[in-house]
């Protein structure tokens, strides 16, 4: 709060308004500095108005919210003072904006360069030659490739992760007093994530940037945040310094999202048993079969796995690796085309429709995202009786009778019933979601990124959730996801997915331990930690697309892969290799070369597993 | 590589227009053979003698079976033999001739009086959208658009021709007439042909306009401090491009229609009101090529806007 | 668990805000559909009756809108005019719309080659010109009632099934589609218990333009005196017989032309009020 402060702001207040008539508080008496070249971050979940005060900061409301606060001062501009004409020349000149989605903020029919100095032309800052000459400096600084040429392309011809540094070139070249990063790389790949972070950092220290730094993910605004601010429903929770705030939280909220950010491992019975689901040489994709009865565009290249009775058996891997893929050919929404599935023995055919009533009702499927999941034109009720009526024959109030105990089941009022998803939470719609595969009394769910579009405290109960019900009627998961902590959280057996093959398999605990696969490895040590510093220690790799590559053949990691044996791994299949931790991996190198060729950092400190119970 | 994409599409465009024309004329020609009766005995009247009818059904492949007689009525479309008229005896394609210049004049003077003002409507409103500007158009254009042709050219004979006697009510042109002159023949009928094109397509272009200025680009503009004129020209324009090609040539379409009811309002000598009157007659191979003809001229324009479409999208155009 | 549910989102789905001009073309549509019903009560004279010894008579206190080319009441032709236009286009628009949705949906959720053959042939259909398209089936088949409601309809067949298609396909591909199928449904439990039901909104606002095409259509056909044949009248018709009365400023042409106005109109300004769009509300969700 000095007059050296780059930004201030005091007793913020937006607006919005609300459906009914009259005004919703977006964000209230939010009040906050930032000193000139320090970097600072907002922290909160969906709804917290995060984004809302960011955007403030330039003069700018989404949907006729409305702004006010006491001070709102930019690099010595009062913003909320500016007219419309001044605002325009204050914003991109002043405060620069990093938006989530790069893919979407770069309009689609222009060409990189002209939109990264449409800034500086527009705002009379250079000529056009001098801006081009600065973008390439700066792209060279964002370590893009080819830095003299990308500019001429267009924006659907580079990748996400380039395309998410080209938007902080954007950003930089009018060298804004203060620039606004909003969730930069949660759109990301981990692993594609870490190199974007990096270079984001090295331009925000070596030009002494002033930043904001929006994010729901603690762990990736430790890595780069000078203090944080801690909002919850558009209120301030906690202000402090980034070190201090992870060590020692002041507010209970703060306490719980630090919890949250690193899931306790919950307990798995020990069974064995003979397999519940067994899976071998799944190759599926999608398209019309060719002549070798091949799918045009192949997805997963022959998978193998088993799941034990009540146990959790997870999938791993970034977009595009065919994880959720997996999870419809067993579920029978897209036959293989090669392969076989067998549920207790019993073999099932490829597509739902040739498959028994019985065998359908033993394998439920749960999706992603609840807003789709759930027919909006139907009441809970309506939605929970179908599978009753369908596996079970039960009308009436029989049904009435077990949707209740279904609701309590996944711990909702059974006021619910009367309700259309469109008037449920995020959190209550996939409770909603799991009651009615649940109807069908499965043995196996299928659990497609259940948690990925819900905010972390909320994803961790429905963990709980999950871990529950497993105890309770002995439901089995095949359980998939793209976030590491929480398939390690759940799962008691881990198989992790690279460009439609299964690159590593074993048990949760083996997957911790080393040696690893190398890409295993590389996404294990890409998820950023909760303390300052780790990305500095971080691994790095060269960014590469984790997308399903044609068949192939050898081992479709081997352009990114720091241990790879050049013709070899580029020409022939990885072998299946059995190690002493009892994982299963698929690597041309030995047990004792990845040993030797690991560094002693990155994943070794994962290794004490503190096996916490929930109840 | 980038230019083997594009005129694949362009060319998968043409291939699928042609098929389309084909499956068309099969309909045309299925439309007329559901007429009751022998065409020859209709030609020639009740007092006609038995071999009379029978000469004219040879003489007009009427014996032949359905599929032969569409090859063949479909080999004279392509060569240009366009068969007699019922009704007077006078060759089709003569008739044609002597009346499409007149038709094409009428929608070619529309279309270049309604694309560039729908355009200048439909971008201003999208600029300016919210504005009282904005929902006055939005009425206006909604009104125009819900009004039949016939109305517009009635009211319009009303006010100009017979209350104010500043124009003709009949559009009569000889070709000899003064530029001036022209303006005044042509007054009426183009005004009332652009008053509803112009509402559909101002609306279409605003409705494109608008959906791109929703997008995040837009808004990252915005954030750049993009003043609101270059928002809408450089950022959304270009991405609006396909939407708006398709606005206009499906409205210069709704042309055809139009076209019909103004010809027949105000006594013009064209091609859709010599099939107008060839329907009252029921002279079927006159409205068989008149069909055809209006058909090939809608795919046309179809076939443009998809072809700016693909031009317009970087997507498509490099890989 | 306790997360609050978003108790804004209830009045969403309720009430559908209608705007101030979507109220008075709601008003305007149901008056006209309330004449058409009821339109031997509310005429004064026949429909056929010569009431006056004035052709093209001005308005009065007598004639409220003037009197015909042959001397009869115009409001009473009007009214009875209104059973035509709105009824035919009523009939159409409810077969077309019938065939459209029926088969639109079918495509959705079959898809393949049924899929396939049926969207070809609707893009054949499409690309005819209506009018065009009618003046060859009426050369063809004469101007019966039945002859020119199928007509319409089969114009607007392709349109409505081309929107039922797209919102069928968007729907079919949610995920709540997908666990019915996995569930294991048969393709039509899927059709009328997921998708039909989630197609309302876009499927009125659809029929209401298509409404108001088909009385254009109708009307032009009318005009050119290949539509509905006398001694029945509707507007179009009524313009057409009385276009000689120009001249003279007639409200007997003017009137029906008005009547067809008012109600395409109100059905255009009922359908910008109902489509009103929600409004995002926190600038934060993710």
């Amino acid at each position: 709060m000095n007059a050296e402060a780059a930004v201030q702001v005091a007793d913020l207040r937006v607006t919005a308004p609300g459906l009914t008539g009259g005004q919703v508080m977006v964000v209230d008496a939010v009040s906050f500095a930032i000193g000139r070249g320090e970097v600072a971050a907002l922290i909160g979940e969906s709804g917290s108005g995060k984004t809302t005060i960011a955007l403030s900061l330039m003069g700018y409301a989404r949907g006729g919210c409305r702004i006010s606060a006491a001070t709102l001062r930019v690099g010595g501009t009062d913003v909320l003072g500016l007219s419309r004409r001044a605002l325009a020349r204050f914003r991109g000149r002043h405060v620069c904006y990093i938006a989530q989605s790069a893919a979407a903020a770069f309009n689609p029919a222009r060409r990189i360069m002209a939109q990264v100095i449409e800034g500086a032309l527009i705002h009379g800052l250079m000529k056009r030659e001098a801006a081009e000459a600065k973008a390439i400096t700066l792209f060279r600084a964002l370590q893009l490739p080819e830095p003299e040429r990308i500019g001429s392309r267009f924006p659907h011809q580079v990748s996400g992760g380039q395309l998410q540094r080209l938007l902080a070139a954007m950003a930089l070249i009018t060298d804004p007093e203060l620039l606004i990063l909003d969730e930069p790389t949660t759109a990301l790949d981990v692993t594609t994530q870490i190199e974007v972070l990096r270079a984001f950092k090295r331009v925000v220290r070596e030009r002494r940037v002033t930043a904001l730094y929006v994010s729901h993910d603690l762990a990736v605004v430790a890595q780069i945040a000078d203090h944080i601010i801690v909002l919850r429903n558009g209120r301030m929770q906690e202000e402090a310094a980034t070190a201090r705030l992870l060590a020692a939280p002041a507010h209970e909220y703060t306490a719980s999202l630090l919890a949250a950010a690193e899931p306790a491992l919950r307990a798995a019975p020990a069974q064995t048993a003979r397999p519940l689901l067994e899976i071998a040489g799944i190759v599926a994709g999608y398209g019309r079969p060719g002549n070798s009865g091949l799918p045009p565009v192949p997805v997963l290249h022959g998978i193998d796995l088993a799941i034990r009775p009540g146990s959790a058996f997870g999938v791993v891997g970034e977009s595009g690796c065919g994880k959720s893929t997996l999870a419809r050919v067993v579920a029978g929404l897209l036959p293989p085309a090669r392969g076989m599935i067998r549920l207790e023995g019993e073999t099932l055919a490829g597509a739902a429709a040739s498959r028994t009533r019985e065998q359908l009702r033993r394998i439920q499927i749960v999706f992603q995202m609840p807003d789709t999941a759930l027919n909006p034109a139907r009441t809970v009720a309506r939605i929970i009786a179908r599978p009753l009526v369908f596996y079970h024959g039960l009308s009436g109030a029989a049904a009435r009778q077990r949707s209740a105990e279904l609701l309590e089941l996944v711990h909702l009022p059974p006021s619910l019933v009367a309700r259309y998803p469109g008037e449920l939470s995020g959190g209550q719609k996939q409770r909603v979601n799991l009651a009615r595969a649940l109807a069908a009394e499965p043995s196996l769910v299928l659990c497609d990124e259940v948690t990925s579009a819900l905010d972390t405290v909320v994803g961790a109960a429905i963990l709980d959730l999950l871990t529950e019900l497993r105890e309770k009627l002995g439901l089995s998961y095949l359980f998939i996801s793209h976030d590491l902590a929480t398939v390690r959280a759940l799962c008691d057996e881990v198989m992790v997915l690279y460009a439609g093959r299964s690159v590593e398999r074993g048990s949760r605990d083996t997957l911790l331990r080393r040696p690893l696969h190398p890409y295993s490895d590389l996404l294990l040590s890409s998820v950023p930690e909760l303390r300052p510093g780790w990305l500095e220690t971080a691994p790095s790799a060269p960014a590469g697309i984790g997308r399903v590559v044609g068949m192939l053949d050898g081992c479709p990691f081997f352009p990114r892969c720091g241990a790879r044996i050049s013709d070899l791994c580029a020409q022939e299949k990885p072998p299946l290799r059995h190690l002493a931790k009892g994982a299963e991996i698929a690597c041309h190198r030995t047990e004792e070369q990845l040993l030797s060729l690991q560094p002693d950092t990155g994943a070794a400190k994962l290794l004490p597993l503190a096996t916490a119970s929930t109840s | 590589m980038r230019n083997k994409v594009v005129m694949r599409l362009i060319g998968a465009r043409i291939g699928a227009n042609v098929l389309l024309l084909l499956a068309i004329s099969l309909l045309v020609f299925l439309g007329t053979e559901l007429l009751p009766g022998n065409v020859a005995e209709i030609v020639l009247g009740q007092g006609a003698t038995l071999e009379a009818v029978a000469g004219l059904s040879a003489a007009m492949h009427l014996n032949q079976p359905a599929a032969l007689r569409y090859l063949i009525w479909l080999g004279g479309l392509v060569s240009g033999n366009l068969g007699q008229s019922l009704v007077n005896g006078d060759s089709v394609a003569a008739l044609i001739a002597s009346r499409l210049p007149n038709s094409l004049l009428l929608a070619g003077l529309t279309a270049l009086v309604s694309v560039p003002a729908a355009l200048a409507l439909g971008i201003t409103a999208a600029i300016w959208r919210g504005t009282l500007y904005d929902r006055v158009v939005s009425v206006v254009t909604i009104a125009s658009v819900s009004v039949p042709e016939f109305l517009v050219a009635t009211l319009a004979v009303l006010i100009f021709a017979v209350r104010l006697h500043w124009l003709p009510a009949l559009a009569y042109f000889d070709g000899t007439d003064s530029l001036s002159g022209l303006i005044r023949v042509f007054a009426l009928p183009v005004a009332t042909l652009s008053f509803a094109i112009v509402a559909q397509m101002a609306r279409m272009t605003r409705a494109a306009l608008v959906n791109t200025l929703e997008s995040s680009y837009v808004e990252m503009a915005v954030l750049k401090g993009t003043p609101p004129a270059r928002v809408v020209l450089w950022h959304a324009l270009p991405n609006a491009v396909g939407p708006i090609a398709n606005a206009i040539a499906l409205s210069l379409s709704f042309l055809l229609g139009g076209i019909i009811i103004v010809e027949t309002i105000f006594d013009y000598p064209g091609l859709a009101r010599l099939m107008v009157d060839a329907v009252s007659t029921r002279d079927m191979p006159l409205i068989q090529a008149c069909a055809m003809l209006f058909c090939t001229f809608y795919l046309l324009l179809v076939l443009f806007a998809d072809i700016a479409a693909i031009l317009s999208n970087p997507r498509l155009r490099l890989r | 668990m306790n997360e609050a549910a978003p108790a804004t989102h209830r009045r969403v789905r309720l009430g559908v805000h209608l705007s101030l001009a979507g109220l008075f073309g709601t008003i305007v549509v149901g008056g006209w559909i309330l004449v058409a019903l009821a339109a031997p009560a509310l005429a004064q004279h026949g429909e056929a009756q010569i009431v006056s010894g004035t052709v093209f008579g001005p308005m009065s206190r007598r004639f409220p809108l003037g009197t015909d080319y042959l001397g009869r009441d115009v409001l009473s032709l009007i009214l009875y005019g209104a059973r035509y236009t709105i009824g035919l286009a009523l009939a159409a628009t409810a077969l077309a719309a019938l065939c459209g949705i029926t088969l639109g949906t079918l495509a959705a959720a079959s898809g393949g080659a049924f899929d396939g053959v049926l969207s070809r042939s609707m893009d054949t259909l499409i690309s005819l010109p209506g009018l065009m398209f009618a003046l060859v089936m009426v050369a063809a088949l004469g101007a019966s009632v039945p002859v020119l409601v199928g007509t319409a309809a089969v114009i607007y067949t392709p349109g409505a099934f081309r929107i039922a298609r797209s919102v069928a396909v968007d729907i079919n591909a949610m995920e709540f589609v997908l666990v019915a199928r996995a569930r294991g449904e048969k393709t039509h439990t899927i059709m009328i218990e997921e998708i039909l039901p989630n197609m309302v909104l876009p499927v009125l606002t659809d029929f209401g333009l298509r409404f108001v095409f088909i009385v254009l259509l109708l009307s032009s056909l009318s005009f050119l005196g290949l539509g509905i044949q006398p001694p029945a009248a509707d507007w179009g018709s009524l313009v057409r017989e009385n276009i000689q009365g120009l001249g003279y400023g007639a409200p007997a042409v003017i009137m029906p032309a008005v009547a067809i106005a008012t109600l395409t109109i109100g059905v255009n300004l009922m359908i910008d009020g109902f489509g009103g769009r929600r409004r995002r509300l926190f600038a934060d969700e993710r």
